[in-house]
């Protein structure tokens, strides 16, 4: 039983039945092509995807089946205004959220502000390893994927923020290689700002916060190898900066410094990008069952002999009990206000938000507190009566385990399925770099939820991709 | 460069040269089995793929007797025979799909298709008339990797090593066809020029690539000698083992510093015996000795070069 949210916001066609001016040549395009020469292209597209090996592996599913992230064809629009305005909030966000993880591993003020509360250290999260230790211009979240939804012509929240292993940014460029291979003369139409510089400036950052002193710092991507979902992103991303991909049994600790294994004996690493989890990074630091990690690892980072990307304990920072203080750490450590809102969030662990969401849950979106890729959450309006009991029964059981919001109008965005083109919800990844400075490039990745009226994006859930376009200013659209 | 990659290079390129390699075997065998041939039983004629890369008992267990089908079946398709085409060709992709990034795109992008190629041709079903076709077409993806490999890559260590592969992996099945064939072939003592020669020598010569190479070399009929000497010795000929070593030892020679020094030594050492050899002394102390000894010391060299370069200690 699939219920549907009402009159969301088009991001083509706006809230009327008019199309809105950045959709104008798009819109025009699409009138001109017949379904079926979409479809063609959408063929051609699945066919060089399965060639060149950009495939996911779902979790539980049968071991190294390998699936296509469904790619929809056409493209997200921004205008360069949009764009400067989320762009500005992100970079905000993240700047403010790097000072909050300095400031946790070290002096705490916020929470000595009253702030934040106390109970965040006691967040599994937290690693009391990295108390005191000092990283690289003080930067944690070296990639940072935010989040964001758009609800109104001018209305965008952010739903939450990706501090740990941030994936999804390999989608946002091989989905415009994509795009300027299928419709060339689409780019001919608008002036769409490129993104296809990202892996150098990724490169420039990581070399940037090499610990100081080294010259001509030696980079590395950590993947937990082949069979794990975003492999292909690894893979990609090692060989688009031109820097080796290692596993954990590649490398090795040895006089307070990390090694890989090369034809030509030990060389000495610098910075690991880790798309590793922590818990996995070193048996003898955290999990010891771990054969993915790197033993000595840890050690080795606390004592400043590597740079890890992003830094041990970051979890605690994008965990969704946490993401409610967000806007007062933007207050606090950068005395601005706050460019891009949060979503009003629920915490099930205060009394009165908990009695004010169990009166609501069919009104609602619950999510768990560490909860990722859209697993274990509940959507109230389009959840059967059974499913929200049963979820009802789950929260009462562990109720700090669970925050919720109202469930928002995702915009939609018009998308090709079966039965032609039809409006699909949507949310936006923009990825911000720290490294000596804070950027982005200008793109993110679009993620579409291609069930009829679903809210539920994540690849792992049967969502897909789509290009986005970001204008360039000043250009005719 | 990462000792795991140049592994999974390495290897990828031997799977892929392996997988050649049988489907020439097999290919010309079913050229053979269309030649009315009394003399040869078709058990006797279907066994020898099996004994040059198969495991006997495996294959009296799991299907008993030899003939086309059942040999097609164990040799090309059956994914628990780590010899067949199917496991090399799945082994040398998962090879490449750890390294992706230390290839070239088109090189992997050429590995992945031929995979994906294979599985849907597994789903239509390869029948036994469509043996040729499917080593024809087995053959002519390993020639495309081949120029993908020598068209795109960058000339630096990865590229050896995965030529490296190839080549210790061809001299390896070369010697091994030609021990079998020429064992089969030529039963001790007996006196060449019967009904069963043309055929027989021709077909392996063919295996190889080489019945033109032999009709412009020698200008003659075809004597098992005279094959020997193409597949051994000869070095214009691209896959005896001469060529093989004179592609193995200058790779050696640039990937080695001092810790390489016994790879070399070894590679060297066979490199000798082909460059300097006779034909008339390799065929004093048996053929089929020479070639065992052959095989061992090759198999020698791959053991060095892995621990050497491969499996490389952290000190």
């Amino acid at each position: 039983m699939t219920k549907q949210i009402s009159h969301p916001f088009d991001e083509m066609h706006g809230t009327g039945p008019g199309v809105r001016a950045v959709y104008g040549p798009l819109s025009n395009w699409l009138g001109d092509a017949s379904y079926s020469l979409l479809k063609k292209k959408s063929r051609e597209a699945e066919l060089l995807f399965r060639r060149v090996g950009i495939t996911f592996n779902v979790y539980g599913e049968d071991a190294g089946a390998e699936r296509l992230i469904p790619f929809d064809l056409i493209p997200r629009i921004l205008s360069s205004g949009e764009w400067q305005h989320l762009a500005r909030g992100a970079v905000q966000r993240v700047r403010a959220l790097n000072a909050f993880l300095n400031d946790l591993y070290h002096g705490q003020e916020i929470i000595r502000a009253g702030i934040v509360p106390a109970t965040t250290l006691t967040n599994e999260m937290y690693r009391p390893e990295m108390q005191g230790v000092d990283v690289p211009g003080g930067v944690y979240a070296h990639i940072a994927g935010i989040d964001l939804v758009r609800t109104g012509e001018n209305q965008f929240y952010v739903l939450e923020d990706n501090l740990r292993t941030p994936s999804g940014v390999s989608y946002m460029l091989e989905d415009r290689k994509m795009m300027m291979r299928l419709f060339p003369e689409l780019f001919r139409r608008y002036s769409v700002a490129p993104v296809e510089h990202y892996p150098q400036v990724l490169l420039n950052n990581l070399r940037a916060v090499a610990q100081p002193g080294i010259v001509d710092p030696t980079v590395v991507v950590l993947t937990p190898g082949a069979y794990n979902s975003a492999f292909f992103e690894h893979a990609f991303l090692a060989q688009q900066m031109g820097v080796e991909l290692v596993e954990g049994q590649d490398l090795f600790v040895k006089d307070n410094a990390v090694f890989m294994r090369t034809t030509d004996g030990p060389k000495r690493v610098d910075v690991i990008y880790r798309r590793i989890d922590d818990d996995f990074l070193d048996p003898l630091a955290f999990r010891a069952d771990s054969m993915l990690g790197v033993p000595g690892l840890v050690s080795v980072y606390r004592n400043g002999g590597v740079t890890l990307a992003n830094a041990v304990g970051t979890g605690v920072a994008d965990d969704k009990a946490i993401y409610t203080y967000v806007p007062d750490m933007i207050r606090f450590y950068l005395a601005e206000e706050p460019i891009l809102a949060n979503v009003p969030t629920w915490k099930l662990s205060v009394e009165d938000d908990r009695r004010y969401v169990l009166d609501h849950l069919e009104e609602l979106v619950v999510k768990e507190v560490q909860g990722s890729g859209g697993y274990g959450m509940l959507v109230g309006p389009t959840a059967s009566r059974q499913q929200i009991a049963e979820f009802r029964e789950r929260l009462l059981a562990n109720p700090d385990n669970y925050i919720a919001q109202p469930t928002l109008a995702l915009s939609t965005c018009p998308t090709l399925v079966e039965q032609g083109v039809a409006p699909r919800h949507v949310d936006l990844r923009p990825f911000v770099l720290s490294g000596k400075t804070v950027t982005l490039v200008p793109g993110a990745l679009c993620r579409v939820a291609l069930r009829e009226g679903s809210l539920v994006v994540n690849s792992s859930q049967g969502g897909g991709t789509k290009d986005t376009w970001v204008l360039n200013e000043g250009a005719p659209c | 460069m990462l000792s795991r990659t140049a592994d999974h290079l390495y290897w990828m390129a031997r799977y892929i040269e392996r997988a050649e390699n049988m489907a020439r075997v097999l290919e010309v065998t079913y050229r053979m089995s269309l030649v009315p041939n009394a003399a040869q039983s078709e058990a006797a004629l279907w066994q020898p793929p099996v004994l040059i890369a198969g495991d006997v008992a495996a294959f009296a267990r799991d299907y008993g007797e030899y003939h086309a089908a059942n040999v097609l079946r164990y040799m090309a398709l059956d994914a628990r025979n780590p010899s067949s085409i199917v496991s090399a060709l799945g082994n040398a992709r998962e090879n490449a799909r750890a390294v992706r990034v230390a290839m070239s795109s088109e090189m992997w992008e050429n590995v992945n298709s031929l995979w994906l190629e294979l599985q849907s041709r597994l789903e239509s079903g390869v029948k036994e008339t469509d043996l040729s076709e499917f080593c024809d077409w087995v053959k002519s993806r390993s020639h495309l990797f081949r120029g993908v490999t020598f068209g795109t890559m960058l000339r630096d260590d990865a590229y050896r090593f995965v030529r490296l592969g190839t080549f210790v992996e061809r001299a390896d099945n070369t010697a091994r066809l030609l021990d079998v064939k020429y064992h089969l072939l030529l039963p001790s003592g007996e006196e060449v020029g019967g009904a069963v020669d043309y055929y027989e020598w021709s077909s392996l010569l063919r295996s190889v690539s080489s019945f033109e190479a032999y009709q412009k070399v020698f200008r003659d009929t075809i004597e098992p000698w005279k094959v020997a000497e193409l597949l051994v010795l000869r070095d214009d000929m691209p896959r005896s083992l001469h060529a093989c070593f004179d592609e193995v030892t200058p790779i050696l020679e640039q990937l080695c510093d001092d810790r390489g020094w016994e790879c070399l030594r070894q590679a060297g050492e066979i490199h000798a015996r082909l460059h300097y050899g006779r034909m008339e002394d390799i065929f004093q102390g048996g053929l089929h000795e020479f070639l065992q000894d052959f095989l061992q010391d090759n198999i020698a060299l791959g053991e060095q070069i892995q621990r050497t370069f491969l499996n490389a200690p952290t000190h």
